[in-house]
């Protein structure tokens, strides 16, 4: 291909494969903040406190109508304002494990929202707790349907973390960017980035159209 | 509603014969609708009571009242001689909480329309979730008392199907199955052929017979088969509008009904028929 | 310095960068519906190569990150002797990226059209084209409008990363404005706000107006 150097390409790869793991950390730990973030949000908004339902209705509005890069930018450099320091990473986390939360939130309403009235009386008749009704009843129904966005937003969160690069997190995108400023060739390290990204995010895509596949079976709601 | 004049109602109800469930003045509106207008109705232990009426008459809301699924507007609701949506505080009585309703509720069992089988679990699964979770059986003896159950209804081969196998009379079973084990002392049948295909009435209402036959239980029934009421109920009430409009044995109010609106919604299925 | 005075001061910076933002995300939406047009049809050509065609450019730009295609049509394509200037380079990075998850819509709308309506616009033999265009399309567009509600949100806010190549839209300006003064929560509040004011208080009730003028014009109101 044109211009294209194979002896820079092998030069640099190893770095941009170290930051690959980065990519896939901030991805996983973001992910693991939403996962969870998000049902305390979802969950949140179905509380008979109606204060409380309005209020994280609106913020999961709120933070789903602005842009990530934003929201990073926010947390990093509000904290240090009024004198909390966060370190790229943590703010990182914080604003797209957030962001991905206010994505989720709405996944799981609609799952939740999916389970028919009458599974919610039959746990009822059958005098489950609150709790035991959520999660043996509600939320194994509630799952299957939510899959296909988990799953989205799964592969979503791994290609926005290249935003993190803007406060410095040291991941793929990052890293291309050191290599462009370091050697003026920018033809193969954002070819790459790409390229890593494709193998990444089509695999992953695929596992977990299987993945729901398979859990629906298992569920035995065929 | 906590405007509510509570006087006149017992904390308690007393006397030789209690009966197992007692309506008293009970209503229930949504709104500016009133879905039950000033209930009183007393079932007696081991009674079959079933309910008819046009849709719209209320007559689902009872069991729903009753198995705390709506809550009421006035009138308290007693089982077992205790107020169940109520319940003593001090002198008087006061809306049931949380902890005072899952307790009561434990006397009652309830069979839907649409089964609402768990369909993430096996028929053994759901009979086995609320003796396991809620009574605090061992696995084991949860096991056997489920499968016995699923024996009596006639599912124990299809024990570890999952309700989607299932036709809807056969998931219909493993419902009764279902709340039969919880041993309730009232059962609630809500409807429960509605749904189904004709041939596969006659599955569900042999198991209701075989329940009536060899348990001694206090029965309240909505149903739009009236051969079956007739045969198997021990008083029939009619409801219109919210109220009873005509109760009595089920020779008497299905061979001799006095009321005119009686007379009109018997004739009317009759043709339907 | 008081939220006042930094308006006052900085309010003009504030207001060119919202417009270029805004020319941005409809220049990029065009773009978008475009692209989301041809790429769904042709997903449902009977040619294999057309087929083909469509879903490698879809799977790219869907697998791939905004930013990592923005700053490869910025900085690499000019190597291949393409050359964008940079507001046009941001515009056709996130026209280009949002149009492929559009071609999907596309897609699944035009296939999520009742199969009686294929046979019936068959059965008055009408061409292939006749068929899509008169009675297909303007059913599937319908179907996908909510969806594309939601795109044109992720568009509007996608566009926020052209700043990173110094495309002067608000958050170029915030950024900015922010490197000079260090009142950050300021300078990213106020974007966070229009941002939002953007979002949920024009996109959003034009698209309803879009739904509702389109389910009058196919006498589905």
């Amino acid at each position: 291909m044109f211009d294209w150097r194979w002896d820079f390409t092998w030069d640099i790869l190893p770095r941009l494969i170290v930051a690959t793991g980065n990519t896939l950390l901030a991805a996983g730990l973001g992910y693991a903040i939403a996962v969870v973030l998000g049902l305390a949000f979802a969950l949140a908004q179905r509380t008979p406190y109606r204060a409380v339902t309005v209020v994280v209705r609106e913020a999961v509005e709120f933070v789903r109508s602005t842009p990530l890069v934003l929201q990073i930018f926010f947390v990093f450099y509000v904290g240090p304002q009024f004198g909390l320091r966060l370190s790229p990473w943590t703010a990182g986390m914080i604003a797209i494990g957030l962001h991905y939360a206010a994505y989720l939130s709405e996944v799981y309403r609609g799952g939740l929202e999916s389970v028919p009235k009458g599974q919610w009386e039959a746990a009822t008749s059958l005098n489950l707790s609150t709790a035991r009704t959520y999660f043996r009843v509600i939320i194994p129904q509630a799952l299957p349907p939510s899959l296909a966005g988990m799953g989205n937003y799964l592969v979503g969160i791994l290609k926005d973390t290249p935003m993190l690069s803007v406060i410095g997190v040291a991941e793929l995108m990052h890293t291309a960017n050191a290599i462009g400023s370091e050697t003026y060739r920018f033809l193969e390290p954002y070819t790459l980035v790409g390229i890593i990204f494709l193998l990444i995010s089509l695999p992953t895509a695929t596992g977990i159209r299987l993945f729901e596949a398979w859990m629906r079976r298992k569920l035995g709601m065929i | 509603m906590n405007s509510q004049d509570m006087s006149g109602f017992p904390l308690e109800l007393q006397g030789e014969t209690v009966p197992m469930v007692s309506f008293r003045k009970v209503t229930k509106s949504y709104g500016n609708l009133v879905v039950m207008d000033s209930l009183d109705l007393d079932i007696a232990e081991g009674e079959m009571v079933t309910i008819i009426g046009p849709s719209g008459s209320g007559k689902t809301t009872v069991l729903r009242m009753l198995m705390t699924l709506e809550t009421i507007n006035g009138g308290v609701i007693y089982v077992d001689g205790k107020p169940l949506t109520h319940m003593p505080d001090g002198n008087g009585l006061v809306h049931a909480n949380d902890r005072y309703l899952r307790r009561m509720r434990s006397k009652i069992g309830m069979c839907f329309q649409h089964f609402n089988l768990f369909p993430h679990m096996t028929a053994l699964e759901n009979c086995m979730e609320g003796p396991v979770h809620v009574l605090g059986l061992s696995k084991k003896e949860a096991r056997e008392r489920s499968e016995e159950l699923l024996a009596m209804v006639g599912m124990a081969d299809k024990r570890n199907q999952h309700p989607s196998r299932l036709s809807g009379g056969q998931q219909q079973r493993v419902a009764i199955a279902r709340a039969m084990a919880m041993r309730p002392k009232v059962m609630l049948f809500d409807e429960v052929t509605s749904a189904l295909d004709p041939e596969v009435i006659g599955e569900v209402t042999n198991v209701i017979r075989k329940l009536v036959a060899e348990h001694h239980l206090t029965m309240l029934m909505v149903t739009h088969q009236m051969g079956f009421a007739k045969d198997i109920s021990d008083r029939v009430c009619f409801f219109y509008g919210g109220r009873i409009e005509e109760q009595g044995a089920p020779e008497e109010l299905f061979g001799n009904p006095r009321r005119e609106r009686t007379q009109q919604f018997l004739s009317a299925v009759k043709e339907a028929i | 310095m008081s939220y006042l005075e930094f308006l006052g001061q900085y309010g003009d910076r504030i207001l060119s960068g919202t417009v270029v933002t805004v020319v941005l995300t409809v220049l990029a939406a065009l773009l978008a519906v475009a692209i989301a047009l041809a790429a769904g049809l042709m997903r449902l050509a009977p040619n294999a190569l057309v087929r083909g065609v469509a879903t490698v450019y879809i799977e790219i730009f869907r697998g791939t990150s905004l930013l990592v295609q923005l700053y490869w049509i910025f900085f690499v394509l000019p190597l291949f002797g393409i050359t964008f200037e940079k507001f046009t380079a941001g515009f056709v990075a996130v026209g280009m990226n949002l149009g492929a998850y559009g071609a999907e819509l596309v897609r699944g709308a035009i296939l999520s059209v009742p199969r009686g309506q294929w046979e019936a616009a068959l059965a008055l033999n009408m061409s292939p084209a006749k068929r899509m265009w008169r009675v297909i399309l303007p059913q599937a567009v319908l179907i996908m409008l909510p969806s594309w509600g939601n795109l044109l949100i992720e568009m509007l806010k996608g566009t926020a990363l052209v700043a990173l190549i110094a495309v002067t839209d608000l958050m170029f300006q915030v950024k900015q404005i922010n490197g000079t003064t260090f009142q950050s929560a300021e300078a990213f509040g106020t974007a966070l706000i229009i941002y939002y004011i953007l979002a949920r208080f024009m996109l959003t009730p034009f698209m309803r107006w879009l739904e509702r003028f389109m389910q009058r014009r196919l006498g589905r109101a």
